[in-house]
């Protein structure tokens, strides 16, 4: 009996196959972000991505990749990812390192060196904050605020940065005048 | 003694306290702070001047930021005992310090300034993990960096029989406290007494003892 009803069961494909009720396919689930989500009006560069040159930004940066060259965002924050390397020059409004920075850093207002950071040059700054566990190699050159009295000879745009050295220049200069800078006033060299 | 003081409370200054840090690596077991009469002297040797520029080999922290540049001083920080350990280590640290490759290439690493570039220089207990041709050369170094005139802060052990000394990070509190919190053990390569210190030292200006109730001499140097 058990063989029986065996064979009888290769004949049902032959039946006219009971059409099943559609289905819609379930929407895809959101991707899974493998970087922290960024705020909107934050501009990113992911950490697979090379730059040699120079990047100017007029809005706020996260950088994640690799960038030799200068940095330039004088009125936003530069956020420098866990995967960022940075063989450059940096200004601007403010500074987070949670990556590599190798090269003089201009924050205006203030900079913020995490744990896991690691950061070579000097620092000039209105602010410092510095976690356990940064490493640090350099100077720093805390700048004290301007008078108010000055306030009204800025531009209209916002705040301006501290005095600027020098026009931009070819990013290779730009590199070369920052390390160079410090040393005829007697700054230490690394 | 210095030793023991880092597993009971010291015996002036506030009791153990915690480095308050936001990245919570230490523990209050791991940190205490006390009184020191060399760095006092040390500070009102340098005087109010601002914009002096002034070494500091403890490795960066929040609390010798905040210190320093609070006075109007440019800080330049060097973690000089991670650098020694990047270059001598792991394995035999003093018999590393007799290569001369490895100790050429940790000067430029280390200690690579222009002439007297320095008004002062924070030391803190460093000089007693070098062995003696590293040592002499860290100090020629050193001696070029320093503006004459500049101060020199530098603590050894006073305890002549210990044998491995608690490796400290050396943070600044206040005007005359520190907070140390412990790094590792390790053997000096030498424990200097007050004749060691001054041939050490032979070419200073001058140079001024303390010698502290946990057994430590800090010592400032008039370059």
């Amino acid at each position: 009996m058990w063989k029986r009803r065996e064979e009888e069961l290769p004949a049902r494909p032959s039946s006219p196959p009971v059409p099943e009720p559609v289905r819609e396919a379930p929407p895809p689930p959101p991707a899974k972000p493998s970087e922290p989500e960024l705020p909107r009006g934050v501009a990113a560069i992911g950490k697979s991505v090379k730059i040699k040159g120079q990047i100017f930004s007029r809005e706020d940066l996260y950088l994640d990749g690799e960038v030799e060259g200068t940095i330039e965002v004088p009125e936003h924050r530069l956020t420098v990812g866990p995967h960022g390397r940075l063989q450059a020059s940096v200004k601007a409004r403010e500074v987070v390192v949670l990556g590599s920075v190798n090269g003089n850093v201009e924050a205006a207002e203030k900079i913020d060196i995490r744990k896991e950071a690691k950061l070579v040059g000097d620092i000039k700054t209105g602010r410092i904050i510095i976690e356990d566990g940064a490493y640090f190699k350099g100077s720093i050159d805390i700048v004290r605020e301007q008078p108010k009295a000055q306030a009204p000879q800025q531009p209209a745009r916002g705040p301006a940065p501290p005095a600027q050295p020098a026009p931009s220049a070819p990013p290779g200069a730009a590199v070369q005048q920052a390390s160079a800078a410090p040393n005829p006033s007697g700054d230490p060299k690394r | 003694m210095f030793r023991d003081r880092a597993k009971s409370p010291p015996r002036h200054g506030p009791e153990q306290q915690p480095v308050p840090g936001r990245g919570g690596r230490l523990t209050p077991a791991q940190v205490y702070s006390r009184h020191s009469h060399g760095l006092e002297e040390f500070f009102q040797s340098l005087g109010s001047q601002p914009g002096l520029n002034v070494l500091d080999w403890a490795g960066v922290s929040q609390a010798n930021v905040d210190f320093i540049t609070g006075r109007g001083n440019r800080l330049y920080s060097e973690d000089f005992y991670r650098l020694l350990e990047m270059h001598f280590g792991p394995g035999d640290w003093y018999a590393s310090q007799q290569d001369p490759a490895r100790v050429e290439s940790f000067l430029d690493a280390v200690l690579g300034f222009p002439s007297a570039c320095f008004d002062a220089a924070l030391l803190w207990d460093m000089l007693e993990y070098l062995a003696p041709p590293l040592l002499e050369a860290v100090l020629a170094r050193l001696n070029d960096a320093v503006k004459p005139g500049g101060y020199l802060l530098a603590i050894f052990h006073a305890d002549e029989k210990i044998e491995r000394v608690p490796v400290y990070q050396y943070r600044i509190a206040g005007p005359d406290t520190l907070w140390l919190s412990l790094r590792a053990m390790r053997a000096p390569a030498k424990l200097f007494n007050n004749r060691d210190i001054e041939k050490l030292f032979r070419h200073a200006r001058a140079l001024k003892f303390f010698l502290t109730r946990d057994h430590l001499r800090e010592v400032i140097v008039r370059r």
